[in-house]
């Protein structure tokens, strides 16, 4: 199965990667961006079968590895 | 104060900080790789700063997980001394062995300059050769030393004197409230961004960084 675990900064933990983004759509013309936030997606690509499983063992994943706890959050969506 | 330097792929700063250690203890201390699982004998683990692994992932998630860390954990509780330089200082808090985490600088620039550290206290193994208070020279050169840690951790660090050195001019990373470096609760553990191993001898232009493995040496 395949799980993707979304991984994204907190709410209230500078993002600046994403001001930096929303600036540059700006100066593209973009002026209506209120707000950008920047983070990362990973396939996982799980030999296992049972979806529930599949997205159990990709937040243990998430949880020792794939996100910091201390500044980011995850979900995880398994197909 | 027999030392460790551990080794991952990808640090590039082991060198320097066997010249400061070796300077102030007059002895070699043993470089360790990181697949080594046995640090016993030694008193200090040095951490030194790089780009290990790549900074894939996080800066430091993947080497807080490499064979050596079960073996720096069990030294963590065996109460040895631990400093964590830059990647070092990254890597223990990946690890769980410091609070917080070193987000991407506030301006999005990598640093490589100069930095006045004030030293918060000078009661412990690593700043006793400093006075409280003291401002010294420091070197920085990172790009995700925004020191980071929410509202309660950071009132605690302050609260139980657990914050080594603020900057003490331009808080240029965007730090929360300015902190350089943080102790673990017991006093053993040192994680800081700055380089102090940078400034250890005169041709070196400055010897601001040398008390602190003066003090080190004498434990």
């Amino acid at each position: 199965m395949k799980a993707t675990v979304t991984v994204m900064l907190k709410n209230g933990v500078l993002d600046p990667q994403g001001k930096a983004i929303a600036h540059a759509l700006g100066t593209l013309g973009f002026d209506n961006v209120n707000d950008v936030r920047a983070g990362k997606v990973i396939e996982l690509d799980l030999n296992e079968t049972d979806a529930g499983k599949a997205k159990a063992q990709a937040e243990d994943m998430a949880r020792k590895l794939l996100a910091n706890g201390v500044i980011e959050s995850f979900r995880v969506v398994v197909e | 104060m027999k030392a460790g330097i551990v080794v991952f792929p990808g640090i590039n700063r082991e060198r320097d900080m066997a010249i400061a250690l070796e300077l102030s203890t007059g002895v070699k201390p043993r470089m360790v790789w990181h697949k080594e699982t046995d640090l016993s004998g030694l008193d200090l683990v040095v951490i030194p700063g790089g780009f290990s692994f790549g900074d894939y992932l996080r800066c430091g998630a993947m080497a807080a997980r490499s064979p050596v860390m079960a073996a720096i954990h069990d030294h963590a509780a065996r109460g040895g001394y631990i400093l964590g330089v830059c990647n070092g200082f990254q890597i223990l808090t990946e690890a769980g062995l410091l609070p917080g985490a070193l987000l991407r600088n506030a301006g999005l620039r990598f640093l490589s300059m100069d930095a006045n550290l004030r030293v918060e206290r000078a009661d412990t193994v690593f700043t006793r050769q400093y006075q409280k208070g003291q401002v010294f020279r420091s070197v920085m050169a990172h790009g995700d030393g925004n020191f980071f840690a929410d509202t309660a951790t950071l009132d605690r660090l302050d609260g139980e004197g657990l914050v080594a050195f603020r900057y003490a001019d331009d808080n240029l990373n965007g730090s929360a409230r300015a902190i350089a470096g943080v102790f673990s609760p017991n006093l053993r553990i040192l994680g800081m961004m700055p380089h102090p191993e940078d400034m250890v001898d005169p041709l070196m232009g400055c010897t601001d960084g040398k008390p602190l493995f003066d003090a080190l040496a004498a434990a």
